[in-house]
């Protein structure tokens, strides 16, 4: 969890069955050929409880219950979350539309709660061959979509490589964009964005937390424990000016304040400092 | 006939000679003019860009972050525009 704190994203390879890979690309072909269409297969409403979405017999409902995955989502937005909207991404071959960088929705509330996207890769996705692009540590920032066109190349961006059954789960804020299709066949993907119905914290298995949890007052420049989420959350990405990774470990220790909920959490003194100085005034 | 290409250059720091940290190029020249240099980024700093050519149009203003906005980061902050005017 603190790598996705850090980062934005955590992949999960292969983690999905071949089994159901393998059909789910006939399924994604219908929604996409009928999700507009006056009949045939629709999405879910917008605001549906998950466990209701796509009633069998459906591929993606296959895929939603599996157990591991559920996991995964409960781990990150807890029981019962809703469906707040998918899409099949299908990207012919040769397709050499690029899609500019982009956030989904729009700028963000200033409070640290947090949706999910899953990303499905039902099948290999070679290196180059039109897997998502995506900028690791991103998703924490406050932008318009739209400004985000005019970035063609940041350093550490990654695009989306991997066996199929992939499924990368994103923090609704990291930026991403479709990408060229240059391979022969066609690129399938599954994207759900999911709303939480309570409060994110501690959701996941926490059972390490006691062992990781640095106190606040681990701080780069005097003492650190070595192994600790301060540790992650001391990940620089190498697009990150000094000020940006401050900042960024601002940010991150504040979402991580409301995923544990310790409100004394810190990483580097930042937070601790200004409350502290804070608390003097008018004493 | 005069062309420009435009190249974009956002840096780790406010100087032209801090390290790049992402780019874009648009060619007014469709491709008849010269290419970027082969490389990710295809210049070091902006320094490096202004030896291989380029002319700086525009660099980022200095803003102070507004109150409560102190920790809050959004765009990269730190862009520099170029342009090269082509004859072709």
């Amino acid at each position: 969890m603190a790598e996705f704190v850090a980062n934005g994203f955590i992949r999960f390879d292969a983690i999905v069955p071949a089994d159901i890979n393998e059909r789910a690309i006939d399924e994604m072909r219908q929604l996409e050929a009928e999700r507009l269409a006056p009949g045939g297969m629709k999405p879910p409403h917008t605001g549906t409880p998950l466990d209701e979405c796509y009633p069998a017999p459906s591929v993606i409902g296959e895929y939603l219950r599996l157990p591991r995955i559920q996991g995964i989502i409960e781990s990150f937005v807890g029981p019962n979350p809703t469906f707040d909207h998918d899409w099949t991404h299908h990207i012919h071959p040769h397709a050499t539309y690029v899609q500019p960088l982009h956030v989904d929705a729009i700028t963000d509330s200033t409070d640290p709660t947090f949706d999910v996207q899953l990303f499905w890769y039902p099948h290999d996705v070679a290196p180059g061959e039109g897997g998502t692009r995506f900028v690791p540590g991103s998703h924490l920032r406050r932008v318009r979509s739209s400004g985000l066109d005019r970035y063609q190349h940041i350093n550490g961006e990654q695009q989306f490589s991997g066996p199929a059954g992939t499924v990368v789960v994103f923090h609704h804020g990291l930026w991403h964009a479709g990408q060229p299709n240059p391979g022969d066949g066609d690129r399938w993907m599954h994207k759900v964005r999911l709303n939480p119905t309570v409060a994110q914290v501690r959701l996941w298995n926490t059972d390490d937390l006691p062992d990781l949890q640095n106190p606040p007052s681990d701080h780069i420049f005097a003492r650190i424990l070595p192994d600790s989420v301060a540790q992650i959350f001391r990940t620089w990405h190498p697009w990150m000016s000094v000020t940006d990774y401050r900042n960024e470990q601002v940010q991150r220790a504040r979402l991580w304040r409301y995923l544990t909920g310790d409100e004394t959490y810190d990483v580097d003194h930042y937070l601790t400092r200004l409350e502290g100085r804070g608390a003097l005034v008018g004493s | 006939m005069e062309r420009q290409q435009i190249l974009y250059l956002w840096a780790s720091g406010s100087a032209l000679d801090s390290g790049t940290v992402g780019w874009a190029f648009h060619d007014g020249t469709d491709g008849s003019g010269p290419a970027l240099p082969d490389g990710s980024p295809p210049y070091a700093t902006g320094v490096a860009a202004l030896r291989d050519g380029w002319m700086l149009l525009q660099s980022s203003q200095l803003t102070p972050p507004l109150p409560g906005e102190e920790h809050l980061n959004a765009y990269l902050e730190y862009e520099f525009v170029f342009e090269r005017r082509v004859t072709t």
